[in-house]
């Protein structure tokens, strides 16, 4: 059966064929569908996990037991699962186990371009790099032979075009895998230094297995066009040459990269007059060539940075620059994204504004980094996940070093991202003393990414009820007096809560409460707690509404100024109701309209 | 000789699901197709874009610069952000409609003006009022089978069958509309 798949969806499927039975991952762009994917195979355990450390742990806990396994995150996502990662390698596996690292060349929704190849050469792990769907679902399959004949976690490494582009796939049948009973390794899972320094030369005495097999790997092979030039490429920027050069140079397609073919890649750059080197990020095949002695082409010609698309590769190696249509600029302007009409964050960001001379704002991952825009332009710095607790700690003790400081730290994170890394940055925070205004913005998903569930939705990822996580009775567990859980959407609740937090001298952390508009399943309790949520509309009264755009603070995108009439009017089609607008109103302009059960 | 086909306009028009049904008709016909998007903002009044690139062999999923022979607008200013995908003597279809973007919203920046009178007098158009014919057909969300019934008109290929792949890919529910809504467009054109 032919089907037309994304790069997720064909890594999903894959992972289904190849007989998974356990698979964790943790939420980020562009690597979210593939979990979601492969939770919809019923055959397979899948979880979402607080972070991708645990993701990871999770996933070498199921191998070590004898099942197959499975972890896929986003490429800073690599960052978090570090740790277990370079000892798993020494460690090796029981039941296969592949971790789908999703890199993103050109940053299209991440904060940094890291290449995560050198993860592979630096964990001293087998690594794997589809050009497309079919390859995407047929080398996954193949990375679980590899991982258990080399006794090694596959490194597998996407990026966004080949996750979020879509081709057409071939799909096959469910391999039964059996469960390999569990025996006691002491040699090889209890990572102490008498053991790990056995381990160290098992991995190098792999890594020379590996090299032999990447010569003959059938992801390695040669397209002989009978040219004077060569091409050497992996992953996306293989298709992108193809694309570029056609019929007119011979390719090196490089499917295996760790350890790299050094034979191959020898033979091949001794066979043409030029070889070029395309490939996105780092210059790491390049790298491998010159310490070969080769000569290639790379980033000395190549842009070091973006995706390497086949009009960079047309503009740099042939010369060729496309020819388009041109008009003035000025019949467009910017589109950037904004809070949804009805987002919990509005009133919030509103509010907090006003007290933009009396506070440093520590940001973090999520819905809410939108408040570095209009209107609301209210982050001072953004880095991590989780580190908008922490940072926020280092900077207050700083700046209360002057004995005159005035200035409060408030930092910024939503409940995902608190679960994620926030809770050990805030038990770091009453621990050590600090004194930093801590806001939860809690909208009961984990937006960002579409709607995942986490450990406070009540939901697991494969639909069945779960536990949820207390935000308020936790966070007083681990030692803060001052703690106050409110409803965003009402601003002089949320303006009091702000003054409240500013005039003490010590750790407090607000909690505001309130789904993102955008969530789709709820619990009973959640309809109990958040009643009549989304069942009226505002409606502006044109005589009474001067034009004053004091309501446009909100940065809702529901409301229109008229340059006409200067007159705002609400979209009826967005608006859901929140009141935010109603309530900045100061002539009473903005009523609510009845219930649209 | 591949083709290529890109669908613009803002989070929400369902240029995602218009682009989505294009697909389906072009495998079911038996060519090569690939598919491209960039997620993320789609649903936070964001720009959004699908590309299609279609023939006997594909290898790049995205469509360069100068390269699009359709270019399929939801809205006016993504039809003028975008223009430079197209080819010379490529066609431009678009939704005469404007969203505003948080920029032109809160009347800082004027929403741009005669964008398609002077795109038109660049590049082959057809403007067509999908909004006013959503409308009229009772639910504003067909506009993007308003905009697939016009390319389906425009695009030169062998036949194809529309009608199967709109209906494997809208609910039940919503096939007679949505059939209507694509009837509509492809009336648009003579």
């Amino acid at each position: 059966m032919r089907k037309i798949l994304s790069g997720n969806e064909a890594i999903a499927r894959g992972v289904f064929e190849a007989g998974v039975h356990f698979a964790s991952a943790y939420p980020g762009t562009p690597s979210t569908e593939i979990l979601q994917n492969v939770s919809t195979y019923k055959e397979i355990i899948a979880e979402w996990a607080s972070n991708e450390k645990v993701a990871l742990e999770s996933v070498i806990g199921a191998s070590i037991a004898g099942g197959r396994s499975f972890a896929a995150m986003k490429h800073v996502g690599v960052n978090v699962a570090a740790d277990p990662l370079f000892t798993f390698s020494y460690t090796g596996v029981t039941g296969g186990c592949v971790l789908v690292t999703a890199d993103e060349p050109g940053m299209y929704s991440s904060q940094n371009e890291q290449d995560n190849r050198n993860y592979a050469k630096f964990a001293k792990i087998p690594m794997m790099e589809p050009s497309n769907s079919q390859e995407s679902k047929d080398m996954i399959i193949d990375a679980y032979n590899i991982s258990e004949k080399y006794d090694s976690v596959v490194l597998f490494r996407m990026t966004t075009r080949v996750c979020h582009s879509k081709s057409i796939v071939e799909l096959g049948e469910r391999k039964k895998i059996d469960i390999i009973p569990y025996v006691k390794k002491f040699d090889k899972y209890v990572a102490v230094p008498a053991i790990g320094r056995k381990l160290r030369h098992k991995v190098e005495y792999r890594t020379n297995r590996l090299k032999e097999y990447s010569e003959i790997s059938k992801w390695n092979y040669e397209i002989d066009n009978n040219s004077k030039t060569g091409v050497i490429s992996s992953g996306i920027s293989f298709e992108y040459a193809k694309e570029a050069f056609g019929d007119t140079v011979s390719y090196l397609k490089l499917g295996f990269t760790n350890p790299l073919p050094n034979k191959l890649i020898s033979d091949f750059c001794d066979k043409y007059d030029k070889v070029y080197v395309i490939e996105e990020n780092d210059p790491y095949i390049e790298e491998f060539i010159k310490i070969l002695g080769k000569k290639c082409i790379g980033k000395d010609l190549f842009p070091y940075t973006g995706e390497m698309t086949p009009d960079v590769i047309k503009k740099y190696a042939l010369s060729e620059n496309f020819d388009s249509i041109e008009l003035d600029e000025e019949l467009f302007v910017g589109r950037p994204p904004t809070f949804c009409s009805g987002c919990p964050h509005r009133g919030f960001f509103y509010e907090l504004g006003k007290k933009r001379n009396q506070i440093i704002v520590s940001g973090d991952i999520g819905c809410y980094s939108l408040a570095v825009g209009e209107p609301y332009n209210i982050m001072d710095w953004l880095i991590c996940m989780g580190a908008s607790l922490s940072s926020g700690h280092g900077a207050q003790k700083i700046l209360d070093l002057d004995p005159n400081n005035k200035k409060r730290i408030v930092s910024i994170i939503g409940d995902s991202t608190f679960f994620h890394t926030g809770i050990n940055s805030l038990i770091n925070t009453v621990y050590n003393g600090g004194k930093t205004i801590n806001v939860i913005l809690d909208n009961r998903t984990t937006g960002m990414t579409g709607q995942q569930d986490n450990p406070g939705t009540g939901y697991k990822l494969q639909g069945e009820y779960s536990t949820v996580l207390d935000i308020e009775a936790m966070v007083k567990a681990i030692g803060i007096k001052h703690v106050r859980k409110i409803d965003p959407n009402n601003l002089q609740v949320v303006k009091e809560t702000i003054d409240w937090a500013l005039e003490l001298n010590e750790i407090s952390v607000i909690i505001t409460s309130w789904p993102c508009v955008l969530k789709k399943k709820y619990r009973e309790e959640d309809y109990e707690l958040y009643n009549d949520m989304w069942k009226t509309k505002d409606v502006v009264i044109p005589d009474k509404c001067t034009g004053c755009k004091l309501c446009l603070k909100s940065g809702c995108p529901s409301l229109i100024f008229d340059p006409g009439n200067k007159k705002v009017i609400i979209d009826s089609n967005t608006c859901v109701g929140c009141d935010i607008c109603l309530q900045i109103c100061p002539f009473d302009a903005i009523v609510k309209e009845g219930f649209d059960e | 000789m591949n083709k290529s086909i890109k669908f613009v306009g803002v989070g929400g028009q369902g240029t995602i699901l218009a682009a989505k049904i294009m697909c389906n008709v072009l495998i079911n016909a038996g060519y090569d197709v690939k598919m491209s998007e960039i997620h993320g903002m789609s649903q936070r009044n964001g720009s959004v874009s699908s590309e299609i690139r279609y023939g006997d062999k594909v290898f790049s999923p995205v469509i360069e610069r100068g390269s699009a022979d359709i270019l399929i607008s939801f809205e006016q200013m993504e039809a003028a952000r975008n223009i430079d995908y197209l080819k010379k003597d490529g066609i431009l279809i678009v939704n005469n409609h404007k969203i505003n973007s948080m920029v032109t919203l809160n009347g800082k920046v004027p929403y741009p003006k005669d964008i398609i009178k002077t795109i038109s007098n660049k590049v082959k158009t057809y403007s067509l009022e999908a909004q006013q014919f959503a409308n009229e057909l009772g639910n504003v969300k067909v506009v993007n089978l308003i905009m697939l019934g016009v390319l389906s008109k425009i695009l030169l290929s062998k036949p194809l069958e529309w009608e199967k792949a709109i209906e494997e890919n809208v609910k039940p529910q919503f096939l007679d509309i949505n059939l209507k809504a694509f009837k509509i467009g492809q009336n648009q054109v003579r």
